[in-house]
């Protein structure tokens, strides 16, 4: 048996938070906390490593039964849709712990150790194919989460935690009714592979779907079930945003791709249409919302919304430049929008403030940061040669082929994001500095360029040369349009 | 396989990295640019004899996606394009720093490196293989140039650059975006094809015509109307910039983009098959005439040049859509006739006003006698953009009216003559005043001509003369692409 390599990636952090338990001293947790997670980035990039492109089949399986009478396994495995994001996860671990040296002030050792649990259960929730093993993933990874923006949260954390916690519960909830049915239905397993290559009833199929739909809609978060994300944002520490942006609202959307294409192909053509214009909804209302925004952390949030919303409308084209759109603009929007909070997180640390209208002038006081800001800014707004251009010209070609009206809510969509990006970069980076600013700012220091410059890379890197990205997802992607579209009838 | 077109982009591109690591040593600092600018040129100009012998040098570099690369591929039309802006960035490097010291700016460093990577970005458009790298170039160049705009750091320069970036970001994450979505997804590509990729694609003439039309007002530094607002509105930039930029490399920029989609995406046929070279003719023409009647009411000198600009430019995309080969290579030679002598007119501006502090053309009664050199290159560029022989604007004027008339489409004609009695009538009071108007106080002899200013502007002259007399390199260019 050749080395439980995913099994390594999860624990890592799990086996460190515990460690971290046990000391004292605030600066070795930062140091352990930072070595933990490089270590398992480090295993990432070894996975990546080894990982075979030229293949949809689950790669570095291992199974173990674990409640045989339930059919039960602890069962993990990736394929190229949930590989980028293991990567990712990865990657954002030691940057959210480098984004919290300083910020992160009073209990630090609880802090880190909830920062590791969070990342161990995430990597859990994309290796899982166990629809059991997922579930138990799913569900506790509201608890770190919840802890993170409950305690160190800003002023009103007590009700955004709450809220976030109710609000994705109840999706909870929705999800494992229908685990529950796919188990009854499906042949009484839990194992994901199996039940994909179940053919259920087109009745059955339809309920589960909404009751998917409902949890995973949370998640994204979609039009009209977006309200508690702004709160949490704003709330959150820089950290906790990062998470929530970069790899929490991925899971919406990778729970579509796992459950809903692969296990409901009928339901899912059949409500494809619907899908569009929630997609498009979010898309211009997102969009709208952003720009009437002076919070700079809820600006970046509702521009989420929007940029979310380009991700389910190219899942659910349901053609190839819109599935590969859809999941390369999922990583971009993780590598930007964490990027995004990041620099929130950075200047709010030596202002205080978040309102837009305290700023200007900054790119005098601190032009390095300013350029990194211009950067992700650009990168959000998707100017070609930056990342999201890619994958915003793949999901829109996608969803002019599926719906011409759809694809025009989703250019108006971009130019929202111009209007907003720009405008809150101008005013913050450029004209007269402003009566608050005209205290000396720090630009940033060698660990936050440490923390900042490696998603920069990645937003060039992507923008310019996307194809090892696009080869790791081609043949995963290639065979769930062929579950989709070859159980669910013609194209 | 060449990496001459990279090399092009590359020493702009490291021109900008050179100037910003010299920050503080202003003499090398400035050296930097006139000297990125020659080996530009001699790069561009190496690349000349195979294209004028009907080749292309090609460079891919790697795949973006299926059907789209990030790739070079020198022609007819990007040479044109190259030729021109490498040219003029020469003498415009060095009219730069002269304005720049004289006026004792500030933020020259920022200045400077702004200043060449917009040439790298023209190069890089110039150069572009296919719609997407031509894109990245495109918003590069309009990046790089917003600082140039807000230079002064005024009320005036935030406002000005604020319109600027909200129609040219405004267009392309619109119309424009939608126009490279549409079209990859109807051809599955974005390449370049001779004859046009989108000719014998299977797709609603509705659809096409909404593309074309997406990407007409998409490439908003063409400032066709009533996408035209922004140009007048970067006149806030230092007068180099006016010059180099907003009459060369950006608004060429700009057309050269229309003239891409004409020729190399749509083609001439289908163009025609859809009738859209008409429907086009008729929007320039508009802009052709009512960008000239602003010019007339203008008194600001710069900003009477950026209506002219704005008028002018049309005139290129109206040769090329009149899709008649002489119209086309009127339109194709007017990118470069346009260049030298414009850029002329808005050298002889900054020169005006580093030598006297005067940019209302009501101010400048008897200019011409202290600054006799400014003066006579404003009139031979003026004489240019009217179509006087043997003046660059004559040919492709001629061209022009040649072609409407090869093309039966005598409406056109009528345009373009109106247009030059227009021409005629918003710059020759320029000159009229400046050489035989009195002024109530005699201009003080502390305004006299700076040789820094003086030469270069004087060379631009000369060059739309001779392209007048000898306009045989740009002809062959504009032949190669029509054929």
């Amino acid at each position: 048996m050749a080395i439980p390599l995913l099994s390594l990636i999860v624990f890592t952090p799990a086996v460190g938070a515990a460690a971290l338990m046990f000391i004292r001293n605030d600066d070795v947790v930062r140091w352990m906390a930072l070595g933990v997670t490089v270590l398992d980035f480090a295993l990432c990039i070894a996975m990546l490593g080894g990982f075979d492109t030229s293949t949809h089949e689950m790669q570095f399986t291992e199974t173990r039964p674990w409640v045989p009478a339930l059919g039960i396994t602890y069962a993990l495995g990736i394929d190229g849709i949930s590989a980028p994001f293991v990567f990712l996860t990865a990657l954002l671990g030691w940057i959210c712990v480098l984004a919290s040296w300083v910020a992160i002030d009073r209990k630090v050792k609880e802090f880190m150790v909830s920062l590791l649990a969070m990342q161990a259960l995430m990597l859990g929730v994309f290796c899982a194919l166990d629809l059991f093993l997922f579930y138990v993933f799913w569900e506790a990874m509201l608890i770190p989460m919840y802890v993170i923006i409950g305690v160190w949260g800003g002023d009103g954390r007590v009700y955004a935690a709450f809220k976030f916690f109710l609000y994705t519960l109840a999706g909870s909830l929705m999800f494992l009714i229908g685990v529950i049915v796919l188990y009854f239905h499906g042949g009484e397993t839990f194992d994901i592979r199996t039940l994909m290559a179940q053919d259920l009833p087109f009745q059955v199929q339809s309920w589960l779907f909404f009751a998917f739909l409902i949890a995973f809609a949370v998640k994204v978060p979609m039009v009209p079930v977006h309200t508690w994300l702004p709160d949490a944002h704003v709330q959150a520490p820089t950290a906790g945003s990062i998470i929530l942006a970069a790899v929490l609202l991925k899971m919406g959307a990778y729970g579509f791709l796992r459950f809903s294409l692969p296990m409901l192909p009928e339901a899912t053509v059949h409500y494809s249409t619907l899908m569009l214009v929630l997609s498009a909804v979010a898309i211009v209302y997102g969009g709208l919302l952003a720009l009437a925004q002076d919070d700079l952390k809820k600006l970046v949030a509702y521009s989420s919304i929007s940029h979310m919303g380009l991700v389910t409308l190219g899942i659910f084209t349901l053609n190839l430049r819109g599935l590969e759109g859809g999941i390369l603009q999922m990583f971009n929007h993780g590598v930007t929008t964490g990027a995004l909070f990041l620099s929130v997180g950075l200047i709010y640390e030596r202002t205080h403030t978040r309102s837009i209208a305290d700023y200007g002038g900054l790119m005098k006081a601190a032009p390095v940061y300013t350029a990194f800001l211009a950067l992700f800014t650009l990168s959000s707004m998707a100017l070609p040669g930056t990342s999201s251009f890619v994958g915003e010209l793949l999901v829109l070609s996608a969803a002019f082929a599926a719906n011409l009206a759809v694809g025009a809510a989703a250019v108006l969509g971009a130019l929202l994001g111009a209007a907003y990006l720009l405008g809150m970069y101008r005013k913050v980076a450029l004209g007269p500095a402003s009566i608050g600013m005209r205290f000396k700012i720090r630009d940033v220091n060698a660990r936050e360029i440490a923390a900042i410059l490696p998603l920069a890379v990645f937003v060039l890197w992507i923008g310019l040369y996307p194809k090892p990205f696009l080869e790791i997802i081609d043949a995963s992607v290639k065979h769930l349009l062929a579950q989709v579209h070859g159980k669910g009838g013609a194209q | 396989m060449s990496i001459r077109p990279l090399l092009a982009v590359a020493v702009a591109g490291l021109a900008v990295l050179a100037i910003l690591l010299l920050n503080k040593r202003e003499q090398l600092r400035d050296a930097v640019s006139p000297l990125a600018a020659i080996a530009m040129f001699a790069i561009v100009a190496s690349m000349a004899p195979t294209v004028l012998a009907g080749g292309t040098v090609d460079l891919r570099l790697f795949e973006i996606l299926p059907g789209i690369d990030f790739a070079f591929r020198v022609d007819a039309l990007g040479m044109v394009f190259a030729t021109v802006s490498s040219l003029l960035w020469i003498v415009a490097s060095i009219y730069s720093i002269g304005y720049m010291r004289h006026l004792n700016e500030h933020a020259q460093t920022r200045f400077f490196a702004c200043f060449a990577a917009s040439l790298a970005a023209a190069a890089g458009g110039a150069f572009a293989a296919n719609l997407f790298t031509l894109v990245i170039f495109y918003e590069v160049l309009s990046l790089v140039t917003y600082p140039l705009v807000y230079h002064h750091e005024d009320e005036e320069g935030w406002t000005g650059s604020r319109k600027y970036l909200v129609y040219l970001m405004g267009a392309s994450k619109s119309v424009l975006l939608a126009a490279l979505a549409l079209t990859y997804h109807i051809a599955g590509s974005l390449d370049f094809v001779a004859g046009g990729l989108l000719a014998g694609v299977d797709a609603s003439a509705p659809l096409l015509t909404v593309v074309y039309f997406c990407y007409l007002f998409g490439f908003a530094k063409a400032a066709v109307m009533p996408m035209h607002a922004w140009l007048p509105a970067a006149m806030v930039a230092p007068t180099p910039v006016s010059a180099l930029l907003h009459a060369v490399a950006v608004v060429k920029m700009g057309v050269f983009c229309v003239l891409r989609v004409v020729f190399h995406v749509f083609g001439a046929g289908l163009v025609g098959g859809l009738g859209l070279g008409i429907a086009t003719a008729y929007v320039v023409s508009f802009t052709i005439l009512m960008a000239s009647i602003y010019a007339l009411t203008r008194d600001d000198l710069k900003a009477r040049l950026a209506y002219s600009t704005v008028s002018q430019l049309s005139y290129i995309v109206l040769g090329a859509v009149l899709l008649s080969p002489v119209a086309m290579v009127g339109g194709i030679i007017h990118i470069a006739a346009h260049a030298f002598s414009k850029i002329t007119l808005f050298f002889c501006a900054g020169s005006i006003y580093c030598a006297s502090g005067k940019r209302n053309i009501s101010d400048m009664a008897g200019i011409g006698r202290r600054l006799p050199w400014t003066m006579g290159a404003f009139f031979v560029g003026s004489l240019s953009m009217i179509g006087v022989p043997p003046t660059a604007g004559f040919i492709s004027k001629w061209y022009l009216a040649l072609g409407s008339v090869e093309a039966g489409e005598i409406p056109f004609l009528i345009v373009l003559l109106v247009s030059s009695v227009l021409n005629a009538a918003y710059f020759l009071p320029v000159s009229y005043v400046a050489f035989f108007g009195t002024e109530a106080q005699e201009c003080p002899a502390t305004v006299r001509e700076i040789p820094m200013l003086t030469i270069p502007l004087v060379a631009t002259a000369i060059l739309s003369v001779a392209m007048g007399i000898f306009p045989d390199y740009f002809l062959a260019l504009a032949e190669r692409v029509v054929r």
